[in-house]
């Protein structure tokens, strides 16, 4: 009996080791990315832009994709991290990795005294909750105008990452580089969580949580756990923002960074933690071809294309890559999808 | 993970590689940043069109130079306003930043103005203090404390005696509030409320009951360009106007772009502006006449007329510098310019580098079937009070 037990526990301790490996492909994405920032230093600002909107979309992520959880309000963290970041740099307080980490902190703070709102309720009550917290938060910081500069917005200077690395107008690349490590850490961390046991937990919460419940499961706990982490994450990204951008205002706290994020998430497709990165990087470089070519109407544009990927689904699309790929590069095809 | 995220890096790097296309060097670039979606959309297609009109008739060269016109939507964000200000003047090199739709828009590419030198001409956004941001700012909209103070003039000179200010609570309505009620104050008046509404919840419902409960003989408003017809038919509902409470504002509130869809609720307000289309003069009656044909269906307002004032400007500049699109040059030349604009004589201040200009008092009105405001009085070279009162 113990003996089996023992065999069956060995075999899903070996089947997660194997997931927990980076694949060839995934050292790829990474090393490109990289390249990239590297490869066009002039374009370094965009670049920048990607990165911090992937890190959201990512935040995402760890709720819709892993746990099934919906929100709307996801830029009520992104802003409590940009102003949190955005007040200690104006005050002159520090380097921009405490104000990172202070950032994030707060977000994740934030998130878990709310969290246990989306404990009762289903889907719809959970989006009116989520975006009911970010509109309150956004007057909460309208109305702080001896803090958070109001509706005129906050600007600050900040000073070099770690002493050395100014990230400035002049320091672009800095900029992108230092946003992208900080993707790359916070990415490892979330492909661990989503390998370990507890990511196996928020899945069968996922799919389905009453079941789970009874598997023994503490629901509830891990939803807010899973909660309080993909809103620090998104107070990192906001906290980006802010120390990259040097200026944070009340649109952070847009519903419509919180509809952006979830439109890159579902381009570039939810659960497997790329999707937001890549949804990110498809959507802000198309946005800036479009709207370059029509200022006013390349909505509409964005608009199309996400019909015609929802119509013609992204499965077929990838299946059409994929048997391409499959021609000129059968190994890696083969792997199919993580 | 598929081979599909490769080829998609391949196709992303590739077109960030195609992305802008360099300017040749007898090129001068202008970098328009406006919102052209979001809220503030109207703003950025009237800017649009009083840009795009003023390169039509003045064709693209001066001065040896052919001018590019860049305009890039920021939605309104001013994060997205930093990354393209900073785009456009690392990668296009502009010569000029021109736009900004609000306050924060345009505070966000001040420090970019500054460090890399380059002008920023600020054709909306008009807050008092943004000049003071950045020595490289240059403004050819209007400050609110210029037409805010001039409308408690001529309403203290009017049997005005007891008045509330409502006003958007941020940058431009608190200037208007603390610019209309100090110089109504100071004349012997006295505002009985002053009246803050959120930006982002446009009903004034329950602050135009309180009008009604203090009775007073005006209330005094300020609006974001694009807000003013939801104001004005909340005050005809509540039958303010019958009660015989005067409207009276700034020009934003009845706002050109909007006056049509406002409606008669709007007749009888009287405002305080830069601009009206109705101005009487050879030149608007021409600019009007051929932003119309060109934009149909649309009456040009302030913004457009910024717009067209701030490509004038910089037409202007290139000619004294004689093709020397260097941003020290060009900030020199503009320093002091003064030009005949649809709106009137207008000139650049040296000191302040913000525009001196007349403001008119306007009164709604029917003419030939439409709404306009119709000016019957003339304050002539206003400076900006905020700033003219610290030199």
């Amino acid at each position: 009996m113990s003996g089996a037990s023992s065999a069956v526990a060995r075999r899903i301790e070996a089947h997660l080791a194997r997931r927990r490996r980076w694949r060839a492909i995934e050292i790829v994405f990474w090393l490109a990315a990289l390249g990239t920032i590297l490869a066009f230093p002039s374009r370094a600002a965009l670049i920048n832009e990607i990165v911090i909107a992937g890190l959201f979309a990512l935040s995402l992520d760890l709720i819709l994709g892993l746990a099934g959880i919906v929100s709307l309000g996801q830029a009520a963290f992104l802003g409590v991290g940009a102003y949190a970041a955005a007040i200690l740099a104006s005050k002159d307080l520090g380097d921009p990795t405490l104000g990172l980490a202070v950032g994030a902190l707060a977000a994740g703070a934030l998130g878990f005294v709310t969290a246990p709102l989306l404990l009762r309720g289903a889907d719809l009550a959970r989006l009116m909750v989520t975006l009911g917290v970010s509109l309150m938060l956004g007057e909460l910081a309208n109305r702080s105008a001896w803090l958070t500069g109001g509706a005129d917005g906050l600007n600050f200077s900040m000073s070099p990452v770690l002493g050395l690395f100014p990230i400035g107008f002049t320091g672009q690349r800095n900029a992108a580089l230092y946003s992208f490590v900080v993707l790359f850490v916070l990415f490892a961390l979330a492909r661990r969580l989503r390998q370990s046991p507890f990511g196996l937990a928020l899945a069968a919460i996922r799919e389905n949580r009453l079941r789970a419940g009874a598997l023994g499961i503490a629901t509830g706990w891990r939803i807010v756990a899973i909660y309080t982490v993909s809103a620090a994450y998104a107070g990192a990204a906001g906290a980006l923002l802010a120390q990259t951008t040097q200026i944070v205002s009340l649109d952070l706290f847009d519903f419509h960074r919180s509809a952006d994020g979830l439109l890159m998430l579902i381009i570039g497709g939810a659960g497997y933690l790329y999707g937001g990165i890549i949804g990110a990087a498809m959507f802000i470089v198309l946005r800036d071809v479009i709207s370059a070519a029509t200022p006013e109407y390349w909505e509409f544009w964005i608009g199309l294309l996400l019909v015609a990927l929802v119509l013609v689904g992204r499965e077929r699309l990838r299946d059409i890559v994929l048997s391409r790929a499959a021609l000129v590069w059968p190994k890696a095809a083969g792997r199919g999808a993580a | 993970m598929t081979a599909r995220t490769s080829t998609l890096c391949v196709a992303l790097a590739a077109l960030l590689a195609a992305s802008p296309a360099l300017a040749d060097d007898n090129s001068v670039t202008i970098g328009m940043i406006l919102p052209m979606t979001g809220p503030s959309a109207s703003t950025g297609k009237q800017e649009k069109a009083g840009a795009e009109l003023y390169l039509q008739q003045h064709g693209d060269t001066v001065a040896g130079k052919t001018i590019v016109l860049a305009v890039k939507d920021d939605t309104g964000a001013a994060d997205v306003t930093k990354r393209l200000a900073q785009d456009l003047v690392a990668n296009d090199h502009a010569a000029a930043l021109m736009g900004f739709g609000l306050t924060p828009l345009a505070l966000a590419a001040a420090p970019i103005a500054t460090e890399a030198k380059v002008p920023e001409i600020v054709t909306a956004a008009a807050t008092a203090s943004i000049t003071e941001k950045s020595p490289f700012i240059v403004r050819t909209s209007f400050t609110l404390p210029q037409a805010s103070a001039p409308m408690a003039q001529w309403a203290l000179n009017n049997g005005v005696k007891k008045v509330v200010t409502i006003v958007t609570d941020y940058g431009p309505g608190v200037d208007a509030e603390k610019w209309f009620g100090e110089t109504f104050e100071k004349g012997g008046g006295t505002i009985v409320e002053r009246i803050r509404a959120p930006l982002k919840n446009p009903d004034f419902a329950p602050f135009l009951q309180r009008v009604a409960d203090d009775k007073p003989d005006a209330v005094f408003v300020f609006v974001p360009s694009g807000f003013g017809s939801v104001f004005m038919k909340q005050f005809v509902e509540r039958g303010l106007d019958k009660a015989g409470v005067k409207l009276i504002g700034t020009g934003d509130v009845t706002d050109d772009d909007q006056l049509a869809d406002i409606g008669d609720a709007a007749l009888g307000a009287v405002t305080a502006h830069h601009y009206s289309a109705a101005h009487d003069s050879p030149e608007n009656k021409a600019f009007v006449a051929a932003f119309e044909k060109a934009n149909a269906g649309m009456r040009p307002n302030f913004m457009a007329v910024a717009a067209y004032d701030g490509m004038d400007l910089v037409y202007r500049a290139l000619e004294k510098t004689k093709g020397d699109a260097s941003g020290p040059a060009l900030l020199a030349a503009m320093k002091g310019m003064s030009w005949t604009s649809p709106r009137g004589p207008v000139s650049i201040d040296p000191e302040t580098r913000d525009i001196v200009q007349n403001i008119y008092v306007r009164k709604v009105e029917k003419t030939d079937g439409a709404l306009y405001n119709v000016e019957f009085a003339t304050i002539p070279d206003v400076k900006d009070p905020y700033k003219a009162g610290k030199h």
